[in-house]
C-alpha cells in the first residue's frame, strides 16, 4: 500500500503535523487487551452497581423501570438497524425511513397532535427546544415554567435560554397547585407545564391552554412518563400546541440516564419551526411508495447559522426500540399496561398513606406520587438502600436550595412492582421513619 | 413600466411608485424545484437589501432581498399552496410581493435587461 | 441414447415482474396496514381502574395505535431492516461520518444489568461502578487530548459544541469581556458550527480557505479583533487535511483574547498520535459514535463529550465528577445542566470497552491505519478523479471534486447513486461546500486492502463509464430497494404520518 501511495512509512503521511505536536512515545494509557480481559474488567465495574433486579425499586422522577419484551432488544441489534447511518441515501435506507414514518405516526397519535418529528436527544432537551420554537413562532420573549416541571428539565431550559431575561421559573409546587396561569400576560410566548408533574399530580391541560391562548401564547406540555398517555387524556385533545415527552419508558433501558429518546409533536402549521429530522412519504421513479427525510432546509446542514436548531445526530436507535415496543403493545396493550401501572400505584399509595405521620400529597396521580415524611427523606432513602430497597427519590436531591422539599419523597410504581415489594417498603419505611424521629 | 434586476437575481417591475418583486428565470432554473416560499408580512417596511422573503428548494434555502425600500402592499398567497409557480412562471404568476416604493429613483442603480443578461452570461 | 432427464431442472428462466417485489425483498406494508388496535404482542393482565385518582383526566381520545403479534413484529422489522445498507453488510465510505466497525463486545457489555438496569437517581452509594466508568472514560479522553477537564454529558457532537461554546462565553463574561460577539468559522466547517454559534447569539464571520484547502494563520489574524470570542476550527479539517498552521492560529487566537474551539469530529485520524491540547485548543468535542465505535444506529444516539482546557474547566456544566464525587448542582462559575441525568451512560460503556480493547497502542494504530487506507484510496483514484488540493497526503479521508465529470452530463449525485448499484454505500457528497461537487471518501481503519481494492476498482470503472455510458448514472440506482425518490413532492405537500385511507363510497342500493 505504501508503494502505491509513494510514502516511506505510515508516519510519513503525518507530515503536515507540526513536529512538536507529533508524539514520539505512546500515550500514557494501558496497552490493548484481549476480549476476555476487557469483559472481566467491565463486569467488575458493573458488579459495583445495584441493579433494579436486586430488590424492590420505587425510583422514578423522569426515568422508569419497565419490562421491555425480549424481541425488542433482539431486533434492534440486527446489523441493518444497529450499524446503518442517518438515512441520507433514501434508496438504501428505506428500512430506517419507514420505521421513522411509523414512529412519527405513533407519537402523533399518542400525544393527540398532528405531526411529530423523528426524535430529539431526550425529554429535557426537547423541552428546551420547544421553548425556543415557541419564541420563534410567536415572536414573543417570555417563557414561564411551571413549578411542577422536573427540576432537571427546568435547569436545562435555563441553560439553553440563559441569555433570555424573560424566563420565569416558578418555585417548586409539590402540592400540585401553582399560580402559573395568573402570571400569563400578552408578552408570554409560552408556558410549560408537565403532566403528570414532577410530584406525580395530573395537571389541568385544558385550563392552561385556554388561559395562554387568550393571551396569544402557546402551551407546551411535558410528559416524562409516556405510558401515562395510555390512560390519561392526550394533551393535543386538550389544546396543547407543542407536546414533548421522554420516551424511555417504552423500549429503552434505564441505563443510568441515557441514551433516551425525546419525542416532539405539534400542530401541522408549526412544522417549519420544528427542530430535528422529519421523515415524509413520497414515491420513487417507478411510482412505488417510499420515504425520505424532508423539510431539511430547517436543519443545520443546509441552513447553517439560520437553522431552527443545531441538532444533527438524534436518538434513532432508541426511537426504533420505542417504535417496536409500541408496535408490539398496540392500543390494546398500551391501555392494559397503563392501567396496570396505575393500579400498582393505587395499591402503593394506599399502603404508604396508612403509615403514621406519612402524608400523601396527591389527590391525583398516574404511577408516581409524593409523600411528606415527618423527617428528612434523603437519609431515609440511604438507610433503606442498605436494606436493598430503593425507596424513591428525595425531592431535595434535585432541588437542593428548596428547604421545603427536605421531607418529600417521590415514589413510583410500575407493572414490575409486586405486592411483596409494596409491603416491604411500607413496613421498612414505617420502621425507618419511627427510628429517625427525634 | 420598468424592469430592473439585482445581482442576487431578484427582479422588480415598477409602475409609478408600485413595484412587483420576484426572482428571475435564471434564478429559478439554478435553484430547481421550489417547495416553499416564506412571504413577507403585509405592511412590513423594508429597506433596500433587507431580507424580505425566503424561497426553498429541497436542498437549499435562499433569502430574497428587497431590491428597493418601501412598504409591502401585497403578497402572492398563491405561492403558499403552489410554490412551483415560481418555476413555471417566475415573472408573471410567480411574483412574490408588491411594494409601495419610498423612492422610485432608487432602482436606477439596478441592472437593466441588457446588463442583467451580461451578468448571467 | 438413454435419455436420462431425472434430477432438478437447471435452466435460469426469464424474469417477469411479481406482485410483491423481489422474493427476498418484498414490499413491506406499514405497521398500521398490518396490525390493528385489537391485537397485541405483549401478554399483560387486564385490570380495571377506578376514577378515584385520575382527577377527571381519563383518556377519551382513541389511541389508534396498531398492534402486532410477536411473529408479525419479528417479520415486519426484519423485512424492513433488509431495506437498509449497513456497515456490517458493506463498505460505508461516508467522509466525516466515520463509519467504522462496531465491535459486538461493546453491545454485550452495555447490556449487563449492572449498566443497563441502573437508575440515574438511585442513591449514589449504589452506583459506584457507574461513576468508575465515567472516571475511566474521562481519564482516557483527557490523556488522549492532553486537556485539563472533560464534560461527559453532551448527547451528541452538536450538543458538545454547545457546551464548549457556552463555557467559552461564560469564561469571557467572567473576565468582563461579554462584549465579544463574533465567532470565526471557516467555510469548510460542518453546518453545526455556525448553527451552534448563532444559537448562542454570536455573529458568524467566515474565514476563507486557501488554495490548498487549509486555513492560513494570516487570514485568521486579519479577522481577529477585540470583538472576536472564538474560532471554531475542525482539525483534521473537513477536506481531510491536517491544518498545518494550527499552532500559529492557536497562538494568534489566544493573543487576541479569544478561545480556540476545535471540532473533534475527525479525531479518529489522530487519536494516540497527536494530542489536540498540545496544539493549543481550548475545547473540543469528541463524537464517541465516530471515534470510539459506538453504533450510529440509523441516526443516533451519539455522545459528544467535550474536553476543556484549564482556563475553561471552571465553566464546565454539571453534572461532573470531582475526585470521584458526583457533583450534580452548579456551584461557583460552573454552568447549569445541558441535559437531565448523567448523559449517555450506554455510550460511555461502549466507548470505554473499545478503548480498553485497543489500548493506547491500538488506538494510535487505528488512526495510522485510517490515514493509510485513505491515502491508498486517494493514490489509486487520483489518476481518474480530480483532487482539488493536489497530490499530497491526506489524513483519514480523501476529497475529490467533480472536475473529472466535466462534459459527461453526470453529476456527483448521479455518480454516488451508481455506486449504490455496485453494492457500495455512496461517499459523502456536496460536502465540504468549499469544493464543487465534492466527493468525500473515508474508508476508516476497518477496511481490508481487499475491500479497498474492490472499492477503488469499482470507482475507476465508474469513472470510465461516466464517459462511455452516462445513461446508467442518471437512471441509477436501479438495483436498490427503491429508485430515486421524489423529494420535491415530499417537501411540497408533506405527508409526515400515516393516514387512514378514506372509506371507498359504496353505491346506494
Amino acid at each position: 500500500m505504501l508503494a502505491v501511495i509513494g510514502a516511506a512509512s505510515p508516519e510519513a503521511l503525518f507530515g503536515a503535523v507540526p513536529k512538536l505536536a507529533l508524539l514520539d512515545a505512546p500515550v500514557d494509557l494501558p496497552p490493548h487487551s484481549p476480549e476476555f480481559m476487557v469483559e472481566a474488567h467491565m463486569r467488575a465495574l458493573a458488579s459495583r452497581n445495584r441493579t433494579g433486579a436486586d430488590g424492590p425499586s420505587f425510583v422514578g422522577a423522569g426515568a422508569y423501570r419497565h419490562h421491555v419484551p425480549a424481541s425488542v432488544d433482539h431486533l434492534i441489534q440486527r446489523s441493518e438497524w444497529l450499524t446503518a447511518y442517518t438515512p441520507y441515501q433514501p434508496e438504501v435506507s428505506q428500512g430506517t425511513l419507514q420505521m421513522l414514518f411509523e414512529f412519527q405516526t405513533q407519537v402523533a397519535h399518542l400525544t393527540g397532535m398532528e405531526v411529530a418529528n423523528a426524535s430529539m436527544y431526550d425529554g429535557s432537551t426537547a423541552t428546551a427546544e420547544a421553548a425556543l420554537m415557541a419564541r420563534r413562532l410567536t415572536r414573543k420573549d417570555k417563557i414561564i415554567l411551571s413549578g411542577g416541571l422536573h427540576p432537571h428539565y427546568r435547569d436545562v431550559v435555563r441553560t439553553y435560554l440563559d441569555n433570555v431575561p424573560e424566563l420565569i421559573c416558578l418555585p417548586a409546587s409539590p402540592d400540585g397547585q401553582g399560580d402559573i396561569l395568573s402570571r400569563i400576560d400578552g408578552d408570554t410566548a409560552a408556558i410549560i407545564i408537565q403532566t403528570p408533574d414532577f410530584y406525580g399530580h395530573l395537571r389541568d391541560v385544558k385550563k392552561a391552554a385556554d388561559a395562554i391562548h387568550a393571551q396569544g401564547g402557546l402551551l407546551i406540555v411535558v410528559v416524562t412518563e409516556v405510558i401515562s398517555l395510555g390512560l390519561i387524556e392526550a394533551p393535543g385533545a386538550l389544546g396543547a400546541d407543542i407536546v414533548v415527552c421522554e420516551g424511555q419508558s417504552i423500549g429503552n433501558a434505564l441505563s443510568f440516564g441515557g441514551p433516551y429518546v425525546g419525542l416532539m409533536a405539534t400542530r401541522k402549521e408549526f412544522i417549519r419551526q420544528m427542530p430535528g429530522r422529519l421523515c415524509g412519504e413520497t414515491v420513487d421513479a417507478d411510482g412505488n411508495r417510499g420515504f425520505v427525510l424532508t423539510l431539511s432546509t430547517r436543519e443545520q446542514h443546509i441552513r447553517r447559522e439560520k437553522a431552527t436548531s443545531n441538532i444533527c445526530t438524534n436518538s434513532g436507535l432508541c426511537a426504533l426500540a420505542f417504535s417496536i415496543h409500541m408496535g408490539l403493545l398496540g392500543e390494546a396493550g398500551l391501555t392494559r399496561l397503563a392501567r396496570l401501572n396505575h393500579s400498582r400505584a393505587v395499591t402503593l399509595a394506599k399502603a404508604l398513606r396508612a403509615i403514621p405521620d406519612v402524608e400523601l400529597l396527591n389527590r391525583s396521580f398516574f404511577n408516581e406520587m409524593t409523600l411528606r415524611l415527618p423527617v428528612p427523606a434523603a437519609p431515609i432513602v440511604e438507610l433503606l438502600a442498605k436494606a436493598e430497597i430503593l425507596a424513591g427519590v428525595p425531592a431535595i436531591r434535585l432541588d437542593p436550595d428548596n428547604v421545603h422539599c427536605a421531607n418529600l419523597l417521590i415514589v413510583a410504581a410500575t407493572e414490575l412492582t409486586t405486592d411483596e415489594d409494596i409491603e416491604l417498603l411500607a413496613l421498612s419505611l414505617a420502621t425507618a421513619v419511627s427510628e429517625f424521629r427525634p | 413600466m420598468t424592469i430592473r434586476y439585482t445581482e442576487d437575481h431578484e427582479y422588480i417591475r415598477v409602475e409609478g411608485t408600485a413595484g412587483t418583486v420576484g426572482i428571475t428565470q435564471y434564478a429559478q432554473d439554478q435553484l430547481g424545484d421550489i417547495v416553499f416560499v416564506e412571504l413577507p408580512k403585509l405592511g412590513q417596511k423594508l429597506k433596500k437589501g433587507d431580507e424580505a422573503a425566503v424561497v426553498e428548494s429541497v436542498k437549499a434555502a435562499s433569502e430574497i432581498y428587497a431590491p428597493a425600500s418601501g412598504t409591502v402592499t401585497a403578497i402572492n398567497e398563491a405561492l403558499t399552496s403552489e410554490p412551483g409557480l415560481i418555476n413555471t412562471s417566475p415573472d408573471a404568476d410567480g411574483w412574490i410581493y408588491k411594494l409601495a416604493l419610498d423612492d422610485p429613483g432608487e432602482i436606477d442603480s439596478l441592472m437593466d435587461d441588457a446588463a442583467y443578461a451580461k451578468h448571467t452570461a | 441414447m438413454s435419455m436420462n432427464n431425472q434430477g432438478r431442472p437447471t435452466g435460469t428462466g426469464s424474469g417477469t415482474p411479481t406482485a410483491t417485489g423481489s422474493s427476498l425483498l418484498p414490499n413491506e406494508p406499514l405497521l398500521f396496514e398490518i396490525g390493528d388496535t385489537e391485537h397485541s404482542g405483549v401478554d399483560l393482565p387486564d385490570v380495571a381502574v377506578s376514577d378515584e385518582f385520575l382527577g377527571g383526566f381519563r383518556r377519551q381520545t382513541p389511541l389508534d395505535l396498531a398492534g402486532l403479534t410477536e411473529p408479525e413484529a419479528m417479520r415486519h422489522y426484519v423485512r424492513l431492516s433488509r431495506l437498509n445498507y449497513s456497515i456490517d453488510s458493506g463498505m460505508y465510505p461516508l467522509g466525516s461520518c466515520t463509519m467504522k466497525h462496531n465491535p459486538r463486545l461493546n453491545e454485550k457489555i452495555a447490556r449487563l444489568p449492572g449498566f443497563a438496569d441502573i437508575h440515574p437517581l438511585q442513591p449514589v452509594s449504589t452506583v459506584q461502578g457507574a461513576l468508575d466508568v465515567m472516571n475511566e472514560l474521562a481519564h482516557w479522553l483527557m490523556t488522549l487530548t492532553n486537556t485539563a477537564a472533560v464534560c461527559l454529558t453532551p448527547k451528541a457532537g452538536a450538543h458538545g459544541e454547545m457546551a464548549g461554546m457556552m463555557a467559552i462565553r461564560a469564561a469571557q463574561a467572567a473576565r468582563g469581556e461579554g462584549h465579544r460577539n463574533i465567532v470565526l468559522v471557516p467555510d469548510s466547517a460542518h453546518g453545526t458550527n455556525p448553527a451552534t454559534a448563532a444559537f448562542l447569539g454570536y455573529t458568524v464571520k467566515s474565514i476563507p480557505a486557501n488554495a490548498g484547502g487549509t486555513v492560513d494563520a494570516a487570514a485568521v489574524k486579519a479577522a481577529l479583533g477585540p470583538d472576536v470570542a472564538a474560532i471554531m476550527l475542525t482539525n483534521p479539517n473537513t477536506c481531510g487535511l491536517f491544518e498545518p498552521q494550527i499552532v500559529e492560529i492557536a497562538a494568534a487566537v489566544h493573543e487576541a483574547g479569544a478561545f480556540f474551539y476545535c471540532d473533534g469530529a475527525n479525531f479518529n485520524a489522530i487519536m494516540g498520535v497527536v494530542r489536540p491540547g498540545d496544539l493549543g485548543i481550548d475545547a473540543m468535542h469528541i463524537n464517541l459514535h465516530k471515534t470510539f465505535s459506538t453504533p450510529h444506529g440509523g441516526g443516533g444516539p451519539g455522545a459528544g463529550p467535550v474536553v476543556l482546557s484549564a482556563a475553561l474547566a471552571p465553566f464546565a456544566p454539571v453534572p461532573f465528577l470531582r475526585k470521584g464525587e458526583l457533583i450534580e448542582h452548579a456551584e461557583g462559575t460552573h454552568l447549569g445542566r445541558i441535559t437531565a441525568f448523567n448523559g449517555q451512560m450506554g455510550m460511555y460503556v461502549r466507548a470505554l470497552t473499545y478503548m480498553l480493547s485497543h489500548g493506547g497502542d491500538g488506538l494510535a494504530q487505528a488512526a495510522r491505519d485510517a490515514v493509510l487506507n485513505a491515502n491508498y484510496v486517494k493514490a489509486r483514484l487520483t489518476p481518474a478523479f480530480s483532487a482539488p488540493f493536489g497530490d499530497g497526503p491526506c489524513m483519514h479521508e480523501a476529497l475529490f471534486d467533480d472536475h473529472f465529470l466535466e462534459g459527461t452530463g453526470v453529476t456527483t449525485l448521479d455518480f454516488a447513486k451508481a455506486l449504490i448499484d455496485e453494492g457500495f454505500h455512496p461517499m459523502t457528497m456536496y460536502f465540504p461546500l468549499v469544493v464543487h461537487g465534492a466527493m468525500l471518501i473515508e474508508p476508516t481503519e476497518s477496511e481490508s486492502k481487499q475491500t479497498l481494492d474492490q472499492f477503488c476498482d469499482t470507482m475507476l470503472v465508474l469513472a470510465g463509464e461516466a464517459r462511455s455510458n452516462p445513461g446508467r448514472f442518471t437512471a441509477a440506482p436501479t438495483r436498490a430497494p427503491r429508485r430515486r425518490l421524489d423529494e420535491t413532492r415530499a417537501a411540497r405537500s408533506p405527508r409526515l404520518k400515516w393516514q387512514r385511507p378514506e372509506p371507498v363510497p359504496q353505491p346506494a342500493e
